[in-house]
């Protein structure tokens, strides 16, 4: 007969994912009960920001223990811990920023909240998940929330298509990730990461076709969420259709969470066979920098020209995939941390320029910005030049980072083509400031979409961009000290 | 006889069949269908390596496959019904406000 053990499970360790959970599920109830006048649905607002406050803080409880509980399904270390914090810090940003906007675009329902409370508790299984069916499983509740909310205004056709092209290549990405997850179950006998890296260093995998195709299965799956050449093409189209506080959203938690997935995967159970996995990866890599870099010079809406930015900021993250040293690790950690800050302010902005229906998002449209609303067209600047890499930012700490350990590994091309790539991303980042400050205004840019929400989350990442930038060693400390455990 | 190698071919037909109609197939619920073909192709496939392993952990995962799967046909046609209302179509190739 099969063996069948006694789960262990230690249900203090998954306290902040059933924290946020609840919360979830008051801001339904409370979205049910009350009555239709409260349509202004501040408290909900309220009240998922301090779900994630209280996450945060019983999350925090458990740092530096090193815990396995789920039958060593789900693990509690520095590791996941440093993921759940971005995690909750991007969940944060985009609830500060959704409050007006919501308003605004008139889908001001309650679900909304309750979705994004969901889909982070996703992305935390995923980056906690010590097996292959917790990532599965956590990998499809923070997918399932965002095809609802890519979708969320429904009288839009723009958004349901986004939602239904996300959906179909979504559904079709993950169909090889299982297929993969069943194929190295098949020939390893395990969904454990350790008991699959067990099994390799044991029997070894070259001679083991099944178990090099389940990985590069895998690869193929994630590298979907990931957002990587030429596993793209859902991109630009539902970062454009999507609400733009759900494109703030998707942009950088399921990206973090996949990468989580990806680098414990790639470095816990496959961290024998690098030499395979590094070559795919290499590929991937150089492919996505460069057509996300290229193609960002065409584009003519910001929300487009983000959208294939994101794809070349992945290409970056997987140049530190293929190092595979401590210092890769570590700078993919600090880089999404980065990405967070920038790329959430600079979604934004962009919030705040635009009108009604999501009008005013072509580039042209921010002519003159400079000289109406100085202070937002700083802010841009800055998120514009951290996204390109310029000091004192913090995404030039992350780029120095990742490129410095791409040389440490040897890569010297890889970094070479990094840096090149980086360059060809000045031009687009920088057209932006010459039309906020070169051009005359060609439009009246009110009203503008302010609450005192959204302009707390842009102070936040303001100060988050500069301070990463200027003071990077404490949080590298950390992320370097995170990473240990995957070794 | 019948061992684990037919069992494991009869998956990697069903989802190749599954990926072929994703990608000719123009209607999104056929798509969606064959989405579904690809995912029962990878249970068969756990299904089988699980009694040929006299493990357990292959048929569990099953069960999470077919729940996510139900749950995920849930959000899916709900996604093409609110297509529908707004364009009344469902062939993808209509669907191009934005170019693919």
């Amino acid at each position: 007969m099969a063996n069948v053990s006694i789960m262990t499970f230690n249900i203090l360790s998954i306290l902040p994912i059933l924290t946020l959970a609840g919360f979830g599920m008051i801001v339904l109830l409370v979205d049910i009960l009350s009555s239709r006048k409260l349509g202004e649905k501040n408290l909900l607002a309220y009240l998922s920001l301090m779900g994630i406050i209280v996450a945060a803080i019983l999350a925090r409880n458990s740092t530096g223990t090193t815990l396995f509980s789920f039958n060593e399904s789900f693990a509690i270390d520095n590791y996941s811990l440093f993921f759940n914090f971005i995690f909750l810090l991007s969940t944060g940003l985009v609830i500060l920023i959704s409050h007006s906007y919501i308003k605004r675009e008139e889908i001001n329902h309650g679900e909304y909240y309750a979705l994004i409370l969901f889909s982070t508790i996703g992305m935390m299984l995923m980056a906690s998940g010590a097996d292959l069916l917790n990532i599965y499983i956590g990998l499809e509740v923070m997918s399932i929330s965002i095809y609802i909310l890519t979708g969320f205004k429904r009288s839009k056709l723009i958004s349901n298509e986004a939602s239904l092209k996300y959906f179909l290549l979504g559904a079709f990405a993950t169909g090889f990730l299982l297929y993969g997850i069943s194929l190295v179950y098949g020939s390893t006998g395990a969904i454990n990461l350790k008991q699959i890296a067990g099994f390799i260093a044991d029997k070894g995998s070259i001679s083991n076709p099944l178990l090099l195709m389940g990985m590069a299965l895998i690869i193929i799956g994630l590298g979907f969420k990931v957002a990587s050449v030429p596993f793209h093409a859902w991109v630009p189209d539902v970062y454009e259709g999507a609400p733009t506080t759900i494109t703030a959203f998707m942009s950088v938690g399921p990206k973090a969470a996949a990468f989580a997935a990806f680098l414990r995967i790639l470095m816990t159970a496959f961290g024998a066979t690098h030499y395979e996995w590094q070559k795919i990866i290499y590929i991937l890599a150089l492919l996505t920098m460069t057509v996300g870099n290229v193609v960002a010079i065409a584009q003519t809406n910001v929300k487009r020209m983000l959208a294939y930015s994101s794809i070349a900021h992945a290409g970056y993250l997987l140049i530190a995939l293929v190092a595979a040293n401590d210092m890769g690790m570590s700078s993919v950690l600090f880089y999404i941390l980065a990405y967070t800050f920038m790329n959430i302010g600079a979604l934004a902005i962009v919030i705040i320029v635009s009108q009604k229906g999501d009008e005013f998002i072509q580039i042209h449209d921010f002519a003159g910005l400079g000289f109406k609303h100085p202070g937002l067209a700083v802010a841009m600047s800055l998120f514009m030049l951290s996204m390109a890499g310029i000091p004192p930012t913090a995404g030039f700490v992350g780029k120095f980072y990742i490129f410095s350990a791409a040389i440490k590994s040897g890569y010297i091309g890889l970094a070479v083509i990094g840096v090149i790539n980086s360059v060809i991303s000045v031009f687009y980042y920088l057209r932006i400031m010459v039309i906020m400050y070169m051009k005359e205004p060609t439009r009246d840019f009110n009203p503008l979409t302010l609450s005192p929400l959204i302009v707390v989350a842009i102070v936040l990442s303001v100060i988050g961009t500069l301070h990463l930038g200027i003071f990077p060693s404490k949080i590298m400390e950390i992320a370097q000290q995170s990473i240990l455990i995957l070794k | 006889m019948i061992t684990l190698t037919h069992y494991l071919v009869l998956s990697a037909i069903l989802f190749t069949l599954g990926v072929i109609g994703v990608l000719i197939r123009r209607n999104a619920i056929i798509i969606f269908m064959c989405i579904e073909l690809m995912l029962n192709a990878v249970n068969i496939s756990f299904v089988a390596c699980a009694h040929y392993l006299n493990s357990m952990q292959g048929q569990l995962f099953v069960f999470f496959t077919m729940t996510v799967a139900a749950a995920e046909a849930a959000v899916g046609l709900a996604i093409i019904v609110a297509v529908f209302r707004n364009k009344e179509t469902v062939n993808i190739d209509d669907i191009n406000i934005m170019k693919w």
